[in-house]
């Protein structure tokens, strides 16, 4: 079994700060991590190959830095990794970035794509789906287990709000998957040396199989118009006061919203 | 592609066993707005098996046309299914917006949708609006948060159509419904190309509900670091029923177990709107303030005068919960008995 997995390096949005007075945000010193639901799909991935033997390639798009990130993932086990990096990807919003991605799987030999559900940086859970729709392989979201049926077929776990659905799909498909159901293993010391010892392969557009028009800047039908941020309204009353006059604050303002 | 022949504003009226979500409503209240501003209608897209008699609710809280497909491959939602039947739709209707629940299922469709027809779609909104562009015209801006949170983002989709968003539960408001009010319901035949239907459906398990759904509760009392446990946890139970309110969560008391994942409150977890958020030892990561800051009225219980809840609390008590709280609840009980 051949399996592509798609991780993006991110900046760990849980210690981004902004500049109060600019309004910009301060990256200085916020480190890159590999996205933690791509790091669960890693996990999946990694769990079919010990359990059924696979290769598994990890794919990226991004900048010559993300090679950081590919060799994390060969130190954890993935056999091959591929990074996209060229000037041409620049200014993608999701469906360049899905269409991108598509154009190197389709030059892969490939059964099975796994996805992060979605970015910590953008959150917005549609490169998976989008990729899917480029390669027109059916697709699960949401998935919190995976295993390999005798018949050859995936019985998957996708988790919804009222609970799960159970869905066996037939053929190739790609999945995308949550980190809260995958805890992803460390990197090992052999691992981690034998990672030196593969490549982290760069490619650029002309590698892949896309048209160049839908690259990029120029293939997103999506623009940012402003960013700014975040308004924060104006801070009410605090008051440091015992428990006895707390009380007696809170039920007053309680009252006045006719809540009680 | 001629931007002129595409019209009016459609809504993903999600529905699950037969039940519309209230998403779908809040999103109907949404695409009244802008469609008023563009001079079009609003029309909702209803999918399902024997579904057809919800349509009148739909036309009630603001759809001019309800869109019915009623078919029993779309008794359960399964991805390829409904984007072929609501991407015929599109593709036959040409909408200028289309809007979805983020949802499950909204978050799973959408995107598909959006390349299949080669569109630009906007995750997770929180505000939409019309507004002139450089030329007078008027332009679908669509804010989101980015980063985490920390950040806000207007996207727009200048020469693509639809233009498409997803809209988190509970961020947008229902208009009040007009019962009797009279709109257009118009049945749909999709052609389904069943050599694609590859993922089927082998049962579904549904989780224990014990607790009702956080987002449409009225008041919530939530707990987090500072509440420590279970027992710290079971104070704040008790506020909430005198208060007849519901127990909410941030994300530390999730990942550490205390708590479940359904109650949690912030980016990862739900976005509420209550007419009361009590926030009692929770800091206000930007990620918790991103779910809540929207509630009518924050009351904030925290030891740490400098914590960041404050900033968003319209009255804020520095001092210790594990006091205040059984007090307040012993007072109110009183205030109540009259």
């Amino acid at each position: 079994m051949n399996i592509i997995v798609c991780v993006k390096q991110v900046p760990d949005t849980t210690v981004v700060k902004i500049d109060p007075v600019k309004g910009t945000l301060i990256r200085e010193g916020v480190p890159s991590i590999m996205n933690p639901d791509d790091k669960g799909g890693l996990e999946l991935a990694l769990r079919l190959k010990d359990q059924f033997g696979a290769h598994v390639t990890v794919i990226s798009m991004g900048p010559p830095q993300a090679d950081v990130m590919l060799r994390e993932a060969l130190a954890m086990g993935a056999d091959r990794a591929i990074l996209l990096s060229d000037r041409k990807f620049a200014g993608a919003d999701t469906l360049a970035t899905s269409y991108a991605l598509s154009g190197l799987c389709r030059v892969l030999d490939y059964d099975l794509i796994i996805a992060g559900r979605q970015a910590i940086d953008g959150d917005t859970a549609q490169v998976g789906p989008e990729l899917a729709e480029h390669l027109d392989l059916p697709q699960i979201t949401y998935v919190a287990d995976a295993k390999l049926l005798e018949n050859g077929n995936l019985q998957v776990d996708k988790e919804n709000e009222d609970g799960v659905q159970v869905l066996e799909v037939e053929g190739k498909c790609l999945l995308t998957v949550l980190a809260s159901a995958f805890d992803a293993r460390y990197m090992s010391v052999s691992g981690i040396m034998e990672a030196y010892d593969k490549e982290v392969e760069v490619w650029s557009a002309d590698k892949i199989d896309v048209e160049e028009g839908k690259l990029g800047l120029a293939g997103s039908p999506t623009k940012v118009f402003k960013s700014f941020p975040k308004a924060m309204k104006a801070p009410g009353e605090v008051h440091e006061v015992t428990p006895e006059e707390a009380v007696e604050l809170i039920v007053n303002q309680l009252k006045v919203k006719h809540i009680i | 592609m001629d931007k002129k022949d595409y019209k009016n504003v459609f809504v993903f009226a999600e529905q699950r066993e037969g039940v519309i979500q209230s998403v779908a409503l809040e999103l109907l209240g949404k695409a009244r707005d802008l469609a008023d501003a563009l001079g079009e209608k609003v029309v909702a897209m209803l999918l399902g098996e024997g579904i057809k008699d919800q349509a009148q609710m739909l036309i009630e809280f603001g759809a001019d046309e309800v869109i019915v497909v009623d078919a029993p491959e779309l008794k359960d939602f399964l991805s390829e299914q409904y984007s072929q039947a609501v991407g015929q739709i599109i593709i036959d209707r040409k909408p200028s917006i289309v809007l979805y629940g983020a949802t499950t299922i909204g978050r799973d469709l959408a995107p598909r949708i959006a390349s299949r027809l080669k569109t630009g779609l906007t995750a997770d909104c929180t505000k939409l609006d019309i507004e002139p562009d450089k030329d007078g015209e008027p332009e679908f801006r669509m804010t989101r948060p980015a980063f985490g949170g920390n950040l806000m983002a207007t996207i727009i989709c200048p020469n693509n159509r639809p233009q498409m968003s997803t809209v988190r539960p509970g961020v947008m408001q229902k208009i009040q419904r007009q019962p009797g009010r009279e709109g257009i319901v118009t049945e749909f035949a999709p052609k389904f190309d069943a050599s694609k239907f590859k993922v089927k459906l082998v049962k579904t398990i549904k989780a224990d509900k014990q607790v009702a759904d956080i987002a449409e509760a009225k008041i919530l009392v939530s707990g987090g670091r500072g509440v420590h446990d279970k027992e710290g946890f079971d104070k704040l139970q008790a506020l909430a029923d005198v208060l007849g309110g519901q127990v909410a969560s941030s994300r530390a008391m999730v990942d550490n177990g205390v708590m479940p994942h359904e109650v949690q409150v912030g980016q990862t977890g739900k976005t509420v709107r209550p007419n009361l958020y009590m926030a009692c030892g929770i800091s206000g990561a930007i990620q918790h303030l991103a779910g809540m800051e929207e509630s009518d009225y924050i009351i904030a219980i925290n030891k740490d005068k400098f914590a960041p809840i404050f900033s968003v609390a319209d009255l804020g008590i520095v001092g210790d919960l594990h006091k205040i709280v059984p007090m307040l609840t012993e007072r109110i009980k009183k205030e109540l008995e009259g």
